[in-house]
């Protein structure tokens, strides 16, 4: 199963909403061990990027996971394939327990038939996520009481749950605690150590934290690409971020506030 | 406490059973047992509905076309063996002695022919349309109003086609069920019972759906289709195995509905019969085990007794349960039981194992 080469790679990636265009050309990759950043003002095309790989949108160009093309296959096809992904808003099935959301992650694999049967005991792939993300104390609990930042843990342990090769989150720290927070990143950075992390994000203090390699899109295209440093330091980066060049320090200098 | 409460519904299960097969006929008349009987039928159909709506959300508005299936294919057979072997039915006598048996009765002068149709026949039906409307992601109101639209064609279909089907005036007078003697008291019973036992198996079958992965998954994609989806399931096909065991549940129910009552009409299988059986479901409670199935028999006993003693007021009746039920318990009569439950826990104030941690979330 080992592919060597289990990176994802996606060039001219477009899409379009009948004459908007909303993904321009796009292309970056993302490998295993790094912590990959798709950042950009509101409208940017992040989560429309995400949307085509996955298969929620159409778009043209290519997108590779390995060797495998994952533009054109069916949602379900892909995550199959192993790309996952998280909502913007954490979605999670509300009236069901954190232990039966992720049992239904692990279920992928199961048999027609063994989904008739009851569930006896817990997966030790169950278990590993419960413990990763540490809702083990919560696991009895319907996730629709889960606070905002635990839904989001949820959703990324789904993820763990089925093995995911490439994860892709949208905004997983919106609404988050600073604790909750550093405790994300800390995830990201190990769950990334043999996985492709892709984390689409508006908070600068998280990306700096954290990103090992940031693209910035802006109205659909790639603006800038390469280290917190080099993003930092570009000046169209920059004017897109605040209309002023002078005035950088505002938001991408270290304890600014999250733009938004 | 936790082993007790999964055993809940299976004691329940096993009360209903025993009220249904033992009680009842021991201190039912003959009248009684047969309307029993005939709400049994009606509450096999709702307990598929509750399966498909209450825990898939799919708002299947058109039962009546998986009733009408099962209830015609029992109604033809019955139809036939009343006519005797190799004769045409009474009905199609009447307009032309001498024309052949239309090709599509034919197979059905077969008991296990029958049988098998009961069964297959919504199963074709359902897996055919579901696929088609599930794959294309049609669903709410669009998918309630085309499975509505379904259950008016084939009533409109049956009702004018007179010489095959016997149209408005609908396929009765059977005297034989298999070999039994329809007339006989002790025949009736058993038909009732054979009846009741399957409202039991369907019972069973639903609870087991709902323990299970599956069942667990049907509340998945009722709740988050598209995070469903992403976990890389396909909903359609897990909407559709739901369907399908409905669309079963509403035929067997019509099957068994023709010996019981003795007549099957459009009127049954069409729009207003459909909607009834949702209107029972809803007043029940859709995502209960219990709910759907008390209330259809509830609303069958309502239509049989004041509605045929009282009809006008009996609408006005039914209109206002209804809009009680939707503004003040849209989850169904059965979510009392719930509401009670819950005082009770608190009242009770028992270090449930859920409290502690509920306060550190809540904090
Ligand atoms: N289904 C759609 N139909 C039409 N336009 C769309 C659709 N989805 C997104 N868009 C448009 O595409 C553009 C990019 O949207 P997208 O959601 O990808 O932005 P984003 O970078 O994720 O922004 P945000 O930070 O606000 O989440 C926006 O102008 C949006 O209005
Ligand atoms: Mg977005």
């Amino acid at each position: 199963m080992s592919v060597p080469d289990a990176s994802l790679v996606v060039s001219d990636l477009h899409v379009q909403f009948g004459a908007f265009v909303a993904v321009h050309d796009v292309s970056f990759d993302a490998h295993p061990g790094e912590v990959r950043f798709l950042i950009g003002p509101n409208g940017a095309g992040k989560t429309t990027c995400i949307d085509a790989i996955t298969g929620l949108s159409k778009g043209t160009g290519t997108a590779r996971f390995g060797d495998k093309e994952l533009l054109g296959s069916p949602a379900q096809k892909i995550v199959r394939l192993g790309v996952g992904r998280t909502f913007q808003t954490a979605s999670v099935f509300a009236q069901l327990s954190v232990l039966q959301n992720l049992d239904i992650a692990a279920g992928l694999r199961r048999s027609p038939v063994s989904l008739l049967r009851a569930r006896r005991g817990v997966d030790a792939s169950v278990e590993r996520a419960l413990e990763e993300t540490g809702l083990g104390t919560v696991r009895d609990l319907p996730a629709g009481m889960l606070s905002h930042g635990q839904k989001q843990w949820l959703e990324i342990g789904m993820l763990l749950v089925q093995d995911a090769k490439v994860l892709l989150l949208d905004e997983p720290v919106a609404g988050m605690s600073q604790d909750e927070r550093t405790a994300t990143g800390e995830l990201l950075g190990r769950v990334a150590a043999n996985r492709v992390v892709v984390v689409v994000e508006h908070d600068m203090d998280f990306m700096r934290s954290f990103a090992t390699r940031v693209t910035v899109l802006h109205q659909g295209r790639v603006l800038s690409e390469g280290s917190v440093a080099e993003i930092q330091a570009d000046p169209r980066v920059q004017e897109v971020y605040l209309g002023t060049a002078g005035a950088l320090s505002g938001a991408l200098a270290p304890g600014a506030e999250e733009v938004d | 406490m936790t082993k007790f409460t999964t055993r809940l519904p299976l004691i329940g299960i096993g009360v209903f059973a025993v009220l249904l097969l033992v009680v009842a006929p021991a201190v039912l008349s003959e009248h009684w047992i047969s309307n029993l009987g005939k709400y049994c039928c009606l509450a096999i159909a709702a307990v598929g509905i509750g399966l498909a709506w209450g825990r898939g959300g799919m708002l299947v508005m058109g039962q009546g076309v998986f009733f009408g299936l099962g209830a015609y294919a029992m109604a033809m057979h019955l139809t036939l063996e009343t006519a005797g072997p190799g004769a045409l039915p009474g009905f199609m006598i009447l307009y032309d002695p001498l024309a052949p048996l239309p090709a599509f009765w034919e197979p059905f002068r077969s008991e296990v022919f029958t049988l098998v149709a009961i069964v297959l026949l919504p199963v074709i039906v359902s897996a055919i349309l579901g696929y088609a409307l599930f794959k294309r992601r049609v669903k709410g109101a669009y998918f309630a109003i085309l499975t509505q639209a379904l259950a008016v064609a084939l009533a409109v279909l049956i009702s004018s086609t007179i010489r095959e089907t016997g149209g408005d005036t609908g396929l009765s007078n059977f005297k034989y069920f298999f070999g039994y003697v329809l007339n006989d008291e002790a025949n009736k019973l058993m038909v009732y019972l054979i009846a009741a036992a399957l409202l039991v198996v369907c019972l069973l079958a639903v609870w087991q759906f709902n323990r299970s992965r599956f069942g667990e998954l049907l509340v998945a994609t009722r709740d988050a289709e598209e995070r469903v989806r992403f976990l890389g399931y396909d909903p359609a096909n897990i909407k559709l195995f739901a369907f399908v065991v409905a669309a079963v549940m509403a035929s067997i129910g019509g099957a068994m509905f023709v010996p019981i009552v003795g007549i099957i009409t459009p009127q049954e299988i069409g729009a207003s019969a459909s909607i009834l059986m949702i209107a029972g479901v809803a007043l029940g409670g859709r995502a209960s085990l219990f709910g759907p199935a008390l209330g259809a028999m509830a609303i069958g006993w309502g239509q049989s007794s004041l509605g045929s003693s009282w009809p006008e007021g009996w609408i006005y009746i039914l209109g206002l349960i209804f809009i009680f039920v939707i503004l003040f318990l849209p989850m169904g009569l059965s979510s009392l039981f719930d509401r009670a439950k819950g005082l009770i826990r608190r009242s009770s104030d028992e270090p449930g194992p859920a409290t502690p941690e509920l306060r550190e979330v809540v904090k």
